[in-house]
C-alpha cells in the first residue's frame, strides 16, 4: 500500500510532482483564427482532468492535438517525460473515445473491441482473455457477437469506451463522452465512468460542455474560452472562488454587479456598488488602485431570502420585490428587484412540503454573509 | 380513382413497351428460321449453331471481354486514389481545378477522347516507338482514362458521406495508414469499388466510338464488330448474339441483386463470429 500523503490525492499542489501530461505554449491557428492559443497545461497520473468550454472554445482541437490527429502550430506535448509533439497517432501512448464513437459498422462489438490489440500483434488467446474482461467490465458480454448498427446509443458509448481502454493507455482522451446519452443515463454513466478510472488507474482528459458532468467527475477542471483557459482548479476552486468573470460567469448561475474601489489597506478593499447601493469591505491581497473597476459575485444559493428583514447586521441586506419565480422541486428560483432597479437571482431550497414560500409582488428581505460576496478584478 | 388508375396503367405499359418491345423483336427474330430477318419462317435455333461456329464473333466477344475486364479494374484502382485525393485532401490552392480536370472526362464527347488519343498514340510511337501497333493494349488504354473519373465520381461521393473519425479512430489503435485503408476505408466503400468496377466494365464493353479512334487492323470489338455487320443488313446471326448477351446481362444482375440481398440478411441476423471479416 502506497503511503498517502496529503499530496497524493492533490500533486498539483506539489512543487516536486512530476507531471503526466505536460503542455507547453500549445497553439492551433486556422489561417488567422486562433482555435487554440499558447496553452501551458500540466495533468498529473490518474487525475480525471476536464476541459469545460462553450461551443467553439476550441477544446475538440486541443484533444485532437493530444491524440496526434491535429498537427499544433507551435508549442509542445510531453507524456510520461517523452516529447510527441510530431509523434504520428499510432505510436502515442494515448487512446481517443470520439464524441460520434466511431465503432467500425462493420465489425461487431468483439472485433472493434480487439481492434487495438490486433494492430499491436497480441497472441490470440490473451486477445480473447482480455476482450472478454473489458466487455464483462463494461457489462457488454451477452452483445459481443452484435454488429453497431444492432446496439443502443448508451450500449455504443460502452463499445467505445472498451475499445479505448483495451490497449491500457496511459492517457485516455474522452470528447463528450456522454453527450448522447439521456440524462438519467447520463447520470448513471458518470458515475460508471469514475468507477473503471478508479479501478484501471488510468489518467483521463475529458472534454465537456456540460458544467454539471464537469463537477461531478473531476479532480480539475480547465475553463476555456477562444483558445485559452481562464481558470484551472477544482471543482471547488472553480466554483466558489473563480478569479474573473468568464468563469464566474460560465460555471453555475451568478449575480455580477459593477462596483468602483475608493478605498482600502494592505489587506482589504473598499468598494462602493451603485447597483447593490452600499459600500463593502472585503479581504483582499493586493492592493488595488481607487477608482479601479472590479466585479462584485454572489451565488443564487449563498443568498437568504425571507419576507421580514434579518436580525444579523453583519450582513448585506437588500430590499425588494419579488419579479419572476419559478419552481423546480427541489428548488425555487426567484428574480428580485431591488428599489433602484437591479434584478438579483437566488434560489432556496424547499424544505417543507407545504411551506409557502414568497409570491410575485411580494416584498423580501435579501441578505447574504460578506464571506460569500466573491471580488472579481476583470 | 378508377379512371386515374386505369390511365397510369396505360402509360406505364406504353413506356414499358417503348423499352422493351424492340428487345423483345429482337429475341423473337434469333429463334427465326429463314434466312431474312424481316420474314418469320417458323422457330429453329439455327442461328445459334451458327453464332457459336462463327470464330470472327467468338475472338471479338473475347476481346471485348478481356479489354473490360483489364480496363475496369485498372480503372476502379486508378479512380479509388482520384476518389479519396479529392474527398480527404485538405483545401489547398487549384484544388477546384483538379478536380474539374479529373471530372472532365464524364462531359467530353467521345469523339473528342477517341481523337486526342489517337494523336496521343501516334505521337508516342513516332517518338518511343510505342505503342507498336494499336489494338487491345491501346483501346483498354482509352478506356482506363474516362472509367477512371467515373468511379473516381463514385468513391468520392461513398467518402464524402463516411465519418472522417473512423478512419481516425483506427489510427488512434495503431494501424499504419496503408492498415487503416485497407481495415477501415476499403471495406467501407467496398460497395461503391463493386458499382464502380461494374460500370466500368459496361461502360468499356459498350464502346464503340474510342474503340473504333485508337483500334488498329485485326482488333475488332464487339461493338464494332456488330456495327460493321448491320450496315451490311441485319442478321440473324446477330440477333442471336444479342439474345445472349441479354441472358447474360439479367443473369447477372440477379445474381448480384440476390446475394446483395442475402448478405443484408445475414448480417442483420447472425453476425460473423471473432476474427473473421477482417485482417
Ligand atoms: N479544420 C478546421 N478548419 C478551420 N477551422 C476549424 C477547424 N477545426 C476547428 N475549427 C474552428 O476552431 C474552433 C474550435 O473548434 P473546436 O472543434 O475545437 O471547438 P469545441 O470547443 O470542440 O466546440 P464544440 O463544443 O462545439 O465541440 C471553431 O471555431 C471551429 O470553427
Ligand atoms: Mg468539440
Amino acid at each position: 500500500m502506497e503511503e498517502r500523503t496529503p499530496l497524493a490525492s492533490t500533486p498539483w499542489l506539489d512543487p516536486d510532482a512530476r507531471p503526466f501530461v505536460r503542455i507547453e505554449g500549445l497553439s492551433k491557428h486556422f489561417g488567422d483564427f486562433k482555435a487554440v492559443d499558447a496553452i501551458d497545461l500540466d495533468i498529473y497520473r490518474a487525475e480525471l482532468f476536464s476541459i469545460l468550454g462553450a461551443s467553439g472554445s476550441g477544446k475538440t482541437t486541443l484533444l485532437r492535438m493530444l491524440a496526434g490527429l491535429e498537427a499544433p502550430t507551435s508549442g509542445r506535448i510531453e507524456i510520461d517525460g517523452v516529447d510527441v509533439t510530431d509523434a504520428p497517432p499510432y505510436e502515442r501512448p494515448l487512446n481517443i473515445m470520439f464524441q460520434s464513437y466511431a465503432l467500425f459498422p462493420h465489425m461487431t462489438v468483439e472485433q472493434n473491441v480487439a481492434y487495438g490489440l490486433k494492430k499491436d500483434r497480441t497472441p490470440g488467446p490473451e486477445i480473447q482473455r482480455r476482450v472478454a474482461e473489458i466487455l464483462d467490465l463494461v457489462q457488454l458480454s451477452s452483445h459481443a457477437r452484435a454488429k453497431p448498427s444492432q446496439i443502443s446509443g448508451g450500449q455504443s458509448q460502452r463499445v467505445a469506451l472498451a475499445r479505448a481502454l483495451i490497449k491500457q493507455p496511459k492517457v485516455l482522451l474522452l470528447d463528450e463522452p456522454l453527450a448522447a446519452l439521456d440524462k438519467k443515463l447520463r447520470e448513471h454513466t458518470q458515475f460508471e465512468l469514475v468507477n473503471i478510472q478508479d479501478q484501471l488507474g488510468v489518467t483521463f482528459v475529458v472534454v465537456t460542455h456540460d458544467q454539471e458532468e464537469a463537477m461531478t467527475l473531476s479532480t480539475r477542471i480547465a475553463v476555456m474560452n477562444e483558445g485559452r483557459f481562464t481558470q484551472i482548479g477544482t471543482p471547488n476552486e472553480i466554483y466558489e472562488h473563480p478569479c474573473n468573470r468568464f468563469t464566474a460567469d460560465f460555471v453555475g448561475k451568478i449575480n455580477l454587479f459593477e462596483a468602483t474601489v475608493i478605498g482600502g489597506g494592505d489587506a482589504e478593499v473598499t468598494l462602493r456598488c451603485e447597483a447593490l447601493d452600499c459600500t463593502i469591505t472585503l479581504p483582499h491581497a493586493a492592493p488595488l488602485a481607487a477608482g479601479a473597476a472590479v466585479s462584485l459575485a454572489v451565488r443564487p444559493e449563498k443568498i437568504f431570502l425571507a419576507k421580514e428583514p434579518p436580525r444579523e447586521t453583519d450582513r448585506t441586506v437588500l430590499r425588494g420585490v419579488v419579479l419572476d419565480l419559478g419552481y423546480f422541486g427541489g428548488l425555487s428560483l426567484y428574480r428580485i428587484e431591488t428599489g433602484n432597479g437591479t434584478v438579483i437571482e437566488v434560489s432556496a431550497q424547499n424544505r417543507q412540503r407545504d411551506a409557502r414560500g414568497p409570491e410575485w409582488d411580494d416584498e423580501v428581505y435579501l441578505s447574504w454573509d460578506a464571506s460569500n460576496t466573491i471580488l472579481l478584478g476583470e | 380513382m378508377k379512371r386515374h388508375g386505369t390511365f397510369v396503367l396505360s402509360m406505364m405499359a406504353f413506356g414499358f413497351a417503348f423499352l422493351y418491345v424492340p428487345i423483345a423483336l429482337v429475341v423473337l427474330y434469333s429463334f427465326n428460321g429463314s434466312s431474312l430477318s424481316t420474314v418469320w419462317g417458323g422457330f429453329s435455333l439455327r442461328w445459334y449453331g451458327e453464332l457459336f461456329r462463327n470464330e470472327e464473333i467468338l475472338r471479338a466477344v473475347l476481346l471485348s471481354l478481356r479489354i473490360a475486364a483489364l480496363s475496369a479494374s485498372v480503372a476502379t484502382a486508378l479512380g479509388t486514389l482520384a476518389g479519396m485525393a479529392m474527398a480527404r485532401l485538405p483545401r489547398f490552392r487549384g484544388r477546384t481545378l483538379f478536380t474539374a480536370m479529373i471530372l472532365t472526362p464524364l462531359v467530353m464527347p467521345e469523339v473528342l477522347t477517341g481523337l486526342s488519343l489517337l494523336l496521343l498514340f501516334v505521337s508516342l510511337h513516332d517518338l518511343f516507338g510505342w505503342p507498336g501497333a494499336r489494338g487491345g493494349s491501346t483501346i483498354a488504354i482509352a478506356h482506363i482514362t474516362f472509367s477512371t473519373a467515373y468511379v473516381a465520381v463514385i468513391v468520392r461521393s461513398r467518402l464524402t458521406g463516411m465519418d472522417p473519425s473512423l478512419e481516425e479512430a483506427a489510427m488512434d489503435l495503431g494501424a499504419r495508414p496503408l492498415r487503416v485503408f485497407l481495415d477501415i476505408t476499403v471495406p467501407l466503400i467496398a460497395p461503391a469499388l463493386l458499382t464502380g468496377w461494374l460500370l466500368a466494365f459496361t461502360l468499356s464493353l459498350d464502346d464503340l466510338v474510342i474503340a473504333s479512334f485508337v483500334s488498329g487492323p485485326g482488333s475488332t470489338t464487339l461493338p464494332m464488330l456488330i456495327f460493321s455487320k448491320v450496315r451490311l443488313g441485319v442478321t440473324p446471326e446477330i440477333n442471336a448474339l444479342a439474345t445472349v448477351i441479354i441472358v447474360i446481362v439479367a443473369t447477372g444482375i440477379a445474381i448480384a441483386a440476390r446475394t446483395m440481398r442475402r448478405r443484408e440478411a445475414r448480417h442483420a441476423e447472425r453476425p460473423a463470429p471473432l476474427g473473421t471479416g477482417t485482417g
